[in-house]
């Protein structure tokens, strides 16, 4: 990025964090926590202890960060190196990100910058200039991305809360500023579990590993009474409102099931994680020692805020996640898809000198598809 | 510690304090080396522990869980107690470990039994409390099944290779997990085992006692019989390691899961950081710097110090990372492939 790209952004942080001092909290038990952050163009510092919100607003007005993080672990000594940290237990993450849904918007909405030419263009296989195949790939995520990465939302929120017997309150939501949402749950039994153990949490509300037994279904002289009833509830409930449609076609299904062997079930049962599973990051999941994007911070990929969804239906984040000024600024723009930011649009742009307010500017400085001019 | 009846003491004898047992019933170990009275539960004793080697289970003289004569009850105990003291006598950690699992094993039986018993609540209660006071674990009965927070659950069954012990093929339900006595017992053998085997470790090993010498150097050569054998390798890569190395030959992305399983498997081969960065070098994102911080990371080299392992079969199935061919012949881990014994 260049220098006076990054004099912007950070200017444009700056204001953000002193106006919005109220969004950005330290979570609770501040002092077991590990934060960090990084700078435009710089690498990661952590290992950072705090004590409360006034050291972390001194930090920012210090560093003026591109990203901010917190661990979602608690440490008997957060700034010591992670072999000294003496990890207590961690809060449950989750991370779903609009990339991950194999989404069939996404290829309208993808522009991949060439990491040898710099070209920018819509075609994601090769560089349309030199067609090198190192690409760096932008997205600029639209509506349908945002609903679907909401139903994975809910599909994980109903897993938790009827599975794992977590309450609805301690369940929270936020969108995570650029094209997902980050869940966290707080107070529940799995506080202590290791990463093993909550790779297992992720297999399981991702529907990884069944096996048709589980469901009913024997190698050998299978039985037509052992297979899910319709309301059942868990995943063998899950499963038969999925494979059987309705109540009513469950015997004529069951028949189908057994008709064509356990082998066929197997598969039935492997394609099914993909319309059923809840679309986690379980890499993220199973990380005991991350630090986590922070809530209220920005996310420099977007510029956008990492912010709590109260009503997650109504949930706009295009409009309530950007929180940057309206000021207008002169940038010289090649993003060649439009986008929407606070109910206006913005582009399609080819190489063309425009102005436009501070946070539609920084949304595609951020994505290295337009430099200050 | 569990207030036992002499029932439970012949059928749990883990659960009692060697030493004290012993002193508590007026018999100093010496006297078991000489006295003919005695020498039905040392003759007991051995029996037990060659059992154990043979990998049986021992098959004591218990019906249902009781004894039929008191005498029956203190050989039992005192077979059990003997068998540790020859154990400690001989030195031997297989001994241990084998008797340990027998043991577990044998436990684990009558802990099922008196789970399964849905009229004597009093012995349902005995082996849910043993269960909670050696494992922390609070098992409820609820009907014809036990439940178990789902956090133990996990934490007892993720060492379990067998995919129905995934949580995915469980029925779960308000966080806490659905389980049959037989279900319930089994999950906690390994931690039995060890249980078991740490009493024998901490036990103290005794002088040699008069009369036990020849039971002992038996004992000894029958451990040195069971020494592992050597396995040689084909050297082979794992078909999983194969496409992966393809991928990235190609220029194609491979997942991060992809490259965690790629480079903690060559690092568990014995390559170094050097020689394994270079195969990442057409990744569509490659950085040089990024690449040896994480290879060096997951070697242990940087960071916690943590060497990270090759990621088990199973959970490469998950990932969509397992492309098992014949000759993976039922591995659990791909280091595993291309290795045969001789």
């Amino acid at each position: 990025m260049q220098e006076n790209d990054i004099k912007f952004l950070e200017d444009t942080f700056k204001k953000y964090y002193f106006d919005h001092f109220d969004l950005i909290r330290v979570p609770n038990r501040t002092s077991e926590r590990e934060f960090g952050f990084q700078k435009f163009n710089s690498g990661m510092t952590r290992h950072i202890s705090i004590r409360d919100d006034k050291e972390l607003h001194l930090l920012l007005m210090k560093n003026t960060p591109s990203d901010v993080y917190c661990s979602n672990a608690c440490y008997s000594f957060p700034n010591l190196p992670m072999n000294e940290k003496d990890w207590k237990e961690a809060d449950l993450i989750f991370d779903i990100d609009a990339k991950d849904l194999n989404l069939e918007c996404r290829k309208n909405h993808i522009i991949s910058k060439c990491n040898e030419c710099n070209e920018i263009s819509t075609n994601v296989n090769s560089c349309s200039k030199c067609n090198s195949i190192k690409l760096e790939k932008k997205s600029l995520p639209c509506k349908n991305c945002i609903n679907a990465s909401k139903n994975e939302v809910s599909k994980l929120s109903n897993i938790l809360i009827e599975d794992f017997g977590v309450y609805q309150n301690d369940i929270h939501v936020y969108f995570s500023g650029n094209e997902g949402f980050h869940v966290y749950v707080y107070n529940s039994q799995f506080q202590q579990l290791g990463s093993k153990e909550r790779s297992e949490l992720t297999d399981y509300i991702m529907f990884h590993g069944a096996i048709p037994e589980t469901f009913g279904m024997k190698k050998i002289k299978p039985n037509r009474l052992t297979f899910p009833d319709f309301d059942e509830k868990g995943w063998r409930g899950r499963f038969s409102k999925e494979v059987y449609g309705a109540k009513s076609k469950r015997s004529k299904i069951i028949t189908e099931l057994i008709t064509n062997g356990y082998s066929s079930f197997q598969k039935t049962l492997d394609d099914l994680s993909d319309k059923i599973g809840a679309k986690i990051d379980p890499n993220v999941t199973m990380d005991v020692h991350r630090i986590f994007r922070l809530p209220g911070s920005l996310n420099s990929k977007s510029g956008l805020t990492k912010i709590f969804c109260n009503d997650l239906s109504k949930f706009d984040p295009y409009v309530q996640a950007s929180f940057l000024n309206e000021n207008l600024v002169q940038v010289l723009a090649n993003c060649p898809i439009g986008f929407n930011l606070r109910n206006t649009k913005f582009g399609p742009y080819f190489n063309e000198k425009v102005s436009i307010p501070t946070y539609a500017a920084v949304y595609m400085i951020c994505k290295k598809l337009a430099t200050i001019s | 510690m569990l207030e036992l009846g002499a029932d439970e003491y012949a059928k749990y004898p883990f659960m009692a304090d060697a030493g004290q047992y012993l002193k508590d019933k007026g018999f100093p170990l010496v006297k078991f080396g000489t006295d003919p009275d005695l020498k039905p539960s040392v003759e007991k004793a051995f029996h037990r522990l060659k059992v154990s080697t043979e990998g049986g289970i021992y098959k004591s003289e218990l019906i249902d869980g009781q004894a039929s004569k008191s005498y029956v009850l203190e050989i039992e105990v005192f077979s059990f107690l003997l068998a540790i003291v020859l154990i400690k006598l001989t030195g031997m950690h297989t001994l241990t470990k084998r008797f340990a699992l027998a043991e577990a094993r044998r436990a684990e039986q009558h802990l099922e039994r008196d789970l399964g018993k849905a009229s004597e609540k009093s012995k349902i209660d005995l082996a849910i409390k043993i269960i909670h006071d050696l494992f922390g674990i609070e098992v409820i009965k609820r009907d014809d099944f036990f439940e178990i927070p789902v956090a133990d659950y996990l934490k007892h069954s993720v060492s379990f290779h067998e995919r129905e012990w995934k949580l995915i093929n469980r029925y779960v339900k308000d966080g806490k997990v659905l389980l049959t006595p037989e279900k319930t017992v089994r999950l906690i053998r390994k931690e039995l085992g060890t249980y078991i085997g740490s009493k024998i470790n901490n036990a103290p090993t005794p002088p040699m006692i008069p009369g036990f010498e020849n039971m002992v150097s038996e004992l000894v050569s029958i451990c040195k019989k069971l020494a592992p054998s050597y396995t040689t390798t084909t050297g082979e890569y794992p078909p999983c390691i194969k496409h992966a190395i393809e991928v990235l030959e190609k220029g194609e992305n491979l997942p991060h899961s992809g490259r965690f399983m790629l480079a903690t498997f060559l690092l568990s081969k014995g390559q170094s950081v050097e020689e394994i960065a270079p195969l990442f070098k057409n990744a569509p994102d490659y950085n040089q710097r990024v690449t040896l911080y994480q290879l060096n990371h997951l070697a242990g080299t940087s960071g916690s110090g943590t060497q990270y392992s090759c990621p088990s079969c199973e959970k490469l199935k998950t990932q969509n990372l397992c492309f098992a061919i014949p000759e993976c012949d039922n591995i659990i881990n791909p280091i595993q492939f291309g290795k045969k014994r001789i």
